[in-house]
């Protein structure tokens, strides 16, 4: 029983690994562009497929996919954010959210046009074959390297945002944008890193999913909603909300289906719904944060 | 008469559809502090954001040693040497008081290094680690001028730096706008306060529904103080 309850918590920081890297991009985005970004989940499964092309196509190993992949995608964020969104950042938020859903299912039946909808597999790389002992339990080794990854990028993305001076222009830019950019910084070339930036830590969470469940056209929409309902928690725009709420999430989800199956599905949705009734701002947001 | 650093010529701006500049000229030499006076609302924010590149709809002219900036935006004639120090501070919340400081990059040669900054305002250091906002009111308009002074900005915009503050602290920033002065920084500045304006300032303009109707000496703001006072409604 212990260690099936240790299995469950930890499949649920795996599943809250991908939350947390999903989320902080989502975060990390909304703060300075103020969009809420439907693309999101396509830009998870853009960095699975790169992986999967370049594994077919060019050999390329996990490894060298893991930093070419989330490369690939923020270029194409970055095409897309010059091109398309900051010609809508004079409108009301609400078209470039729904731009970015037309982004959204376009590029996903594209994909599908191309690939069919039946998932491709995706091998786990050699070095993380097997399973490791915990001590505790017996745990898959590269779910554990899923967790750990997961951890040490977005602790290191924390850190960036409020430890060094690069992240300090970023909050300030949230702040007052106008400002900033009087002081000399190029405020939309910020816009233009930070919407890449985002995107590549969702392909490189797209990266890690590949051997996990299958590369699919449609795998980021299966995760993209609970996504947004962990950014709802954790408070809009809040870092560190979207990193621990991501984590803490996917453990209660995972307990949830251990506990009671059926619930497992809405958990996340009931979650949002008393944290808005209780702390309408999210756990870690504020009201400068969510205006 | 030296050529002026800066000039403005039929300076006119929109927020949406409607005009709050009617063509406003002036002109600022270097090394020169001099004072846009008038009621609230007849459009001296509107000028400072204006020159700055913070206002989208403008027509007219901006030049700087010359060089035509209107219409460039706003990073790029920073970069050429132009700092602002906002309305009501424009001290960042989600910063500390050292990253405040620190948050302006540095457009040119010659500007205050830390150590002047934190001999001359020893809070600043004191309190580096503190969030930018929990500072007192004349604290924050000390870091709003002091970050721009580390720039090396040689024309500095002023807005309002005295509004709400106490007499003492006003002293302070009369103090600071003159060692600007010595340093040889050209000033344009908003404000309110007459006594202020007249102890720091070479010349005045007065604006009144969105364009310039006047330039004014020192003495004669002193001189026709009441009634200048009742014109600015204070």
């Amino acid at each position: 029983m212990l260690e099936s309850l240790g299995g469950q918590i930890f499949n649920g920081l795996v599943s809250g690994a991908f939350y947390a890297m999903l989320s902080l991009g989502l975060a990390i985005i909304f703060g300075l562009l103020r969009i809420v970004n439907f693309a999101h989940g396509t830009m998870y499964m853009l960095g699975a497929f790169v992986a999967y092309i370049g594994a077919q196509s060019l050999g390329l190993n996990f490894w060298v996919a893991l930093v070419a992949s989330p490369i690939v995608v923020a270029i194409v964020g970055i095409v897309l954010e010059r091109t398309l969104l900051s010609r809508l950042y004079k409108l009301d938020v609400l078209y470039n959210l729904l731009l970015t859903f037309g982004i959204t299912l376009f590029i996903e039946d594209a994909m599908r046009l191309k690939f069919g909808m039946q998932g491709s597999p995706y091998v786990i790389p050699n070095q993380l074959e097997g399973v490791l002992n915990l001590g505790f339990m017996i745990y898959p080794t590269y779910r554990v390297f899923v967790i750990v990854a997961s951890l040490v990028v977005c602790i290191a993305t924390w850190l960036l945002i409020e430890k060094t001076s690069l992240g300090a222009t970023l909050r300030a830019a949230t702040e007052n944008p106008g400002l900033v950019r009087a002081f000399g910084i190029n405020v939309p070339a910020l816009i233009t890193g930070v919407f890449g930036f985002g995107c590549a830590l969702a392909a490189f969470a797209g990266v890690l999913a590949a051997p996990v469940n299958n590369v699919a056209p449609l795998m980021g929409d299966d995760i993209i909603i609970p996504t947004f309902a962990v950014v709802v928690i954790g408070g809009m725009g809040s870092i560190l909300g979207s990193i621990v709420t991501g984590f803490l999430v996917g453990v209660v989800v995972a307990l949830g289906a251990f506990f009671y199956p059926p619930i497992s599905g809405t958990l996340i949705y009931i979650l949002m719904a008393f944290v808005l009734l209780v702390k309408p701002t999210g756990l870690f947001g504020t009201l400068e944060g969510s205006r | 008469m030296p050529e002026a650093l800066l000039s403005v010529r039929n300076l006119q701006a929109w927020y949406d559809e409607s005009q709050a500049l009617f063509g406003v000229d002036l002109d600022v030499r270097e090394g020169e502090v001099v004072t846009l006076v008038g009621r609230n609302g007849v459009g001296k924010t509107t000028t400072l954001k204006s020159i700055m590149g913070m206002i989208p709809s403008v027509k007219g002219s901006v030049t700087l040693h010359g060089s035509e900036i209107l219409g460039m935006p706003s990073h790029k004639i920073a970069r050429l040497g132009i700092g602002v120090v906002p309305e009501e501070r424009g001290i960042f919340s989600g910063l500390t008081v050292r990253e405040n400081l620190m948050l302006p990059p540095v457009i040119a040669d010659g500007g205050w290094s830390t150590e002047r900054i934190y001999k001359l305002f020893p809070i600043l250091d004191e309190r580096k680690n503190s969030i930018g906002t929990k500072l007192s009111g004349g604290e924050q308009q000390m870091l709003a001028v002091a970050r721009i002074l580390r720039s090396g900005a040689r024309l500095v915009l002023m807005d309002e730096p005295t509004e709400g503050l106490a007499p003492v602290i006003v002293n302070a920033i009369r103090d600071l706008v003159l060692d600007m002065k010595r340093d040889g920084i050209t000033v344009l500045l908003v404000e309110q306060n007459l006594r202020f304006a007249t102890k720091v300032s070479d010349r005045h303009y007065l604006m009144v529904h969105g364009k310039i109707v006047e330039t004014l000496s020192n003495e004669e703001v002193v001189h026709r103080e009441g009634e200048l006072l009742a014109h600015l409604g204070v």
